[in-house]
């Protein structure tokens, strides 16, 4: 490593920050670029599955607040490809790679959602374990990409409240909807404990040695479990993994070990609903491609 | 084109830099800024700035270290000690034990 860049190093892990024309090792950036725009997709690719549930909800407020959240999450992506264009990858090209298959986003937006109970559990739960990643992402070594995130978790803390609502309205309901979450939080339990990771200790992963990400991956997992558990159990729900229990000796959480092979082929295209997905945003990449023209024409 | 966005979240206080927008033009800046900086309310008032209307200084070389015009260039805990002795007032100063 040349002198220049171990400065540079030194200076992220003592807690400084780095602006858009800052001087910045390939390396640094590169890592910038991928996670950014992996962040930026999961949020447009995140849209899809609620979208599914906007004429399906149960009442005209559900809806409302439903249509408010996707476009909260759509106005987060814009943001988050922005910072990433600003790092030198254009939003067209991080676009291009997404439809291509070549873009990654996060596991929990490969998989279907079957019933409300789902769209409930993904607000709540998915949404609850983004926001352990991002709160831990407002010390980002990166300050443009750090500050963002302050309006970002503002947004999500009000998706998780309408989560938690959505949910309380079914436990509360009869016990056909009571079980409609019992069910959803089976489907989606493996998903989120894959949702942090695989359990890379903080000094050897990459992205904690550049201070892009200011957490170990199990750490976001532990506290995320040390948030939810206790609120998912005080319904009377059933957490579908016999092994979870918190050892109040070390107060960690032990669980069984999830698949860390299934999560590698979920991310990388072969999740239950990722053809469908990609295939759907390709379709309205295609559609809406008549307005960036107008829009440039207009303006030319 | 891309507009830096600054916003003001209530009257009174500083608008500080919030993030950018890219559009063909202003008109269409406006659009986007309001869309993703203030649609909840969040912002009072927003400034969009053509970024390369932004002149940035980021260098203040201190050559000939002017202390006299910071706090830190004057230490005056000695002289005053001295001074107060000289006047016989040293049990006046605060943090003199009072009998």
């Amino acid at each position: 490593m040349d002198t220049r860049t171990q400065e540079f190093l030194e200076y992220v892990q003592s807690g400084g920050q780095v602006e858009t024309g800052d001087w910045m090792p390939d390396e640094y950036r590169a890592r910038l670029i991928k996670f950014i725009e992996m962040h930026g997709n999961s949020e447009l690719m995140g849209v899809l599955p609620e979208r599914d549930w906007i004429l399906r909800a149960p009442t005209l407020q559900r809806k409302l607040a439903l249509t408010a959240k996707i476009q909260d999450e759509v106005g987060h992506a814009q943001l988050i490809y922005r910072v990433v264009e600003d790092l030198g990858k254009p939003r067209s090209a991080c676009l291009d790679d997404l439809v291509s298959g070549k873009g990654k986003f996060h596991n929990v937006f490969h998989y279907p959602t079957k019933t409300w109970g789902d769209v409930g559990v993904i607000a709540w739960l998915v949404d609850a374990a983004a926001i352990v990643s991002q709160k831990a992402l407002l010390k980002c070594s990166y300050a443009p990409y750090a500050r963002i995130m302050k309006k970002i978790c503002w947004e999500e803390s009000f998706h998780i409240l309408h989560g938690r609502d959505v949910i309380l309205a079914l436990v509360t309901g009869t016990d056909e909807q009571f079980e409609l979450v019992q069910e959803a939080l089976d489907r989606w339990w493996e998903p989120l404990m894959h949702f942090h990771g695989n359990p890379i200790p903080a000094d050897e992963d990459p992205m904690v040695t550049w201070r892009i990400k200011s957490q170990a991956n199990e750490e976001a997992r532990q506290q995320f479990l040390e948030g939810y558990v206790p609120q998912i159990l005080e319904l009377g729900l059933t957490i579908p993994d016999p092994a979870l229990r918190k050892d109040e000796e070390s107060g960690t959480w032990l669980y069984t070990e999830p698949d860390w092979e299934k999560l590698r082929a979920v991310v990388t295209g072969h999740g239950p609903a990722s053809e469908e997905r990609l295939a759907f945003r390709r379709l309205s990449r295609e559609d809406v491609a008549w307005v960036e023209q107008a829009v440039l024409a207009e303006a030319a | 084109m891309i507009y830096e966005v600054f916003r003001q979240e209530r009257k009174g206080q500083p608008f500080q830099h919030a993030g950018s927008v890219t559009a063909p033009d202003g008109a269409f800046a406006e659009i986007y800024a309001r869309e993703q900086y203030g649609r909840r309310q969040e912002s009072v008032a927003l400034w969009l700035v053509p970024r390369e209307a932004v002149s940035e200084i980021d260098e203040f070389p201190d050559e000939f270290e002017l202390k006299y015009r910071r706090v830190d260039g004057y230490s005056i805990k000695a002289r005053l000690h001295e001074a107060r002795e000289r006047a016989g007032t040293l049990d006046m100063a605060p943090g003199a034990a009072s009998e």
